[in-house]
């Protein structure tokens, strides 16, 4: 089996949105809002149950990045397509009460949206929070991999509209590889902050949507730690059932008085 | 279905993602040299202090089905403890009742709540141990017909067919009513705490017994207030009234950054007037006056707070959900 994977890279990201637009087309997605945010030229501002792709917008005062503009201050514009990670432990499919959310054969991480009721449980389980609700539809969606254009032997939308291969498409092991080839490169040129994200030594146990980014995951909205839900079932269910049990050992002590 | 919506949409295909991609080539954002006045992103900060985690979207009804399963499912577990130590027949059967009342409530809350409400048989397509959600799917169709068959066989006893084989049903009708209602009771605090909101995961192993205390007096406060006012519903109420008291303590002095949505705003609010009802004033009305209207005021005190209660932890979760910088701190402790 292999393994597909997004390999996002922040330093060569021009911001042009391309994966946005193609996203939404490609997969129908529809339109959810419009609003002048006011930070820098981000009016999309986060992933959500219409928005799979999500180009950010960082504006930082910083020296070194790869868009310095020539002011007084220091000053570095940063950009970031975000996405849905497809979590090697992913918390949305393991709390999915109706097996909506299924592993597919390509290891993302997909939502049958014929099978999906609504529950809104996956919402509160992601723990990069990109699944959402459809308030008129009443399901949850989010980004699909493009796995009906994969099936057909083609690269996801929004890395084939990319115009600086800003998103690569390709194996997990290949691109993590590159990721930190990539990673390498950039810090022998004096990028000193950049990094690969993938959390590979927490409970999610990396993602197949790596992202190569400068300066701190915070930045980007990205966890530093994050972790699948299901770690904390264990102690949750343990307090529960020994209060459980303590509630009727005081019902039995009330009545037999 | 969105196409139709939107018919000006081009075709999506091959040719028209090379065009996206040109397009955006060609209109790439020049870099200006303008001063720099709008927002910036500095040090360890989140993007522009926008959150990271998706607030939950359950809406009233889910609060109130967490209020109305502790309550039932603790009632069914009172009817058995009752059946157990010789309780009046009376109290047992109204026990039993609250139960069906619950069971029947229960379910209409939960789809209500759905996106997709037509689709709530899906809920038992599989079984999934590792999702409380649908551990709980499971529980309240097990808990509904328990307490149902339960109800039924109690009355087939009282009416004359206290035969050995309906004798029996409904002893085991009782049994796994009781347990499947101390489940009901209980997971639905496993349900919030095993998720990624910070303030639910935080205090997983806290919200249990709060939840089963809220459960313990809210089925209590309920028969006095059906007029079964004795000894036992008054200790259930005192124990109650106390543990409540202790938790609302505990959260209060739990000053972690994480913790703020229990102390502060509308969760924060809801949340300590919720503690005080049902805690220090519950308990103080059940010290001063053991009158009947003494009892039936703490009662009502009691099962506002913990109604309130379920309200604040949902609010409590949005609030949370909403505050990037507690969860990247309770992440780098990590």
């Amino acid at each position: 089996m292999t393994i597909s994977a997004f390999l996002t890279d922040a330093t060569v990201c021009i911001g042009c949105k391309a994966c946005e637009v193609a996203c939404k087309e490609w997969n129908e997605v529809p339109a959810d809002g419009f609003v002048w945010s006011g930070l820098s030229y981000d009016n999309t501002q986060s992933l959500g149950a219409s928005t799979w792709r999500h180009v950010m917008f960082l504006e930082q005062p910083q020296t070194a990045g790869p868009q310095i503009a020539d002011t007084k201050d220091p000053f570095r514009w940063v950009f970031l397509s975000d996405v849905c990670k497809h979590c090697a432990n992913a918390g949305c499919l393991e709390a999915c009460p109706t097996g909506s959310i299924v592993r597919t054969d390509i290891g993302s991480v997909l939502v049958q949206k014929d099978v999906c009721n609504g529950c809104g449980y996956c919402i509160v389980s992601c723990p990069f929070g990109v699944i959402d609700r459809r308030p008129v539809d009443g399901r949850a969606f989010k980004c699909t991999f493009c796995y009906d254009r994969q099936k057909a032997g083609l690269i996801p939308a929004c890395a084939k509209a990319c115009p600086t291969q800003s998103i690569q498409f390709g194996n997990l092991e290949e691109l993590q590889e590159r990721g930190n080839n990539r990673v390498h490169e950039l810090r022998e040129r004096g990028y000193e902050d950049a990094r690969l994200y993938n959390p590979l030594e927490t409970s999610v146990g990396g993602v197949h949507a790596m992202f190569v980014i400068l300066g701190e995951p915070e930045n980007y909205n990205l966890p530093p730690a994050p972790e699948v839900p299901t770690i904390y079932l264990k102690s949750a269910w343990t307090s529960a059932l020994l209060s459980a049990a303590i509630a009727f050992v005081i019902a039995c002590v009330a009545f037999a008085h | 279905m969105t196409s139709s919506a939107n018919p000006g949409a081009r075709k999506a295909s091959e040719e028209r993602l090379d065009e996206i991609r040109k397009a955006a080539a060609d209109a790439a954002l020049p870099l200006r040299n303008a001063p720099v006045s709008h927002p910036q992103i500095r040090g360890k900060e989140s993007y522009y202090g926008l959150p990271v985690l998706k607030a939950p979207v359950w809406t009233w009804e889910v609060a109130l089905y967490f209020f109305i399963g502790g309550v039932s499912g603790m009632s069914a577990a009172l009817a058995f403890a009752a059946q157990l130590f010789g309780g009046e027949a009376a109290l047992i059967r109204a026990a039993l009742f609250v139960a069906l009342t619950g069971a029947v409530l229960c379910p209409i809350l939960l789809i209500a709540d759905l996106g997709r409400p037509s689709r709530f048989l899906n809920m038992l397509r599989v079984f999934k141990v590792q999702s409380p959600m649908s551990m709980g799917a499971w529980i309240l169709v097990a808990f509904s017909g328990c307490v149902f068959v339960a109800l039924v066989a109690f009355e087939l006893t009282q009416r004359g067919y206290a035969i050995p084989l309906v004798i029996g049903i409904r002893w085991a009708a009782e049994a796994s009513g009781a347990l499947t209602g101390l489940f009901l009771a209980a997971y639905t605090g496993v349900l919030i705490g095993a998720t990624a909101n910070p303030v639910w995961s935080h205090n997983r192993k806290a919200i249990p017994p709060h939840f089963l205390a809220s459960a313990v007096g809210g089925s209590g406060a309920v028969l006095e207030l059906l007029g079964f006012l004795t000894p036992a519903t008054q200790l259930l109420g005192f124990v109650a009234a106390v543990a409540e008291t202790v938790l609302g303590i505990y959260f209060e002095l739990s000053r972690l950054p994480v913790n703020s949505p229990l102390h502060r705003g509308k969760s924060g609010w809801a949340f300590r007037i919720a503690g005080t009802l049902a805690g220090p004033i519950a308990l103080l009305v059940r010290l001063l006056s053991d009158s009947a209207s003494g009892r039936r005021a703490a009662a009502i005190c009691f099962l506002v707070g913990a109604l309130l209660s379920r309200y604040a932890w949902i609010w409590a979760g949005v609030a949370s959900a909403k505050d990037p910088e507690a969860l990247f701190q309770i992440q780098r402790k990590a």
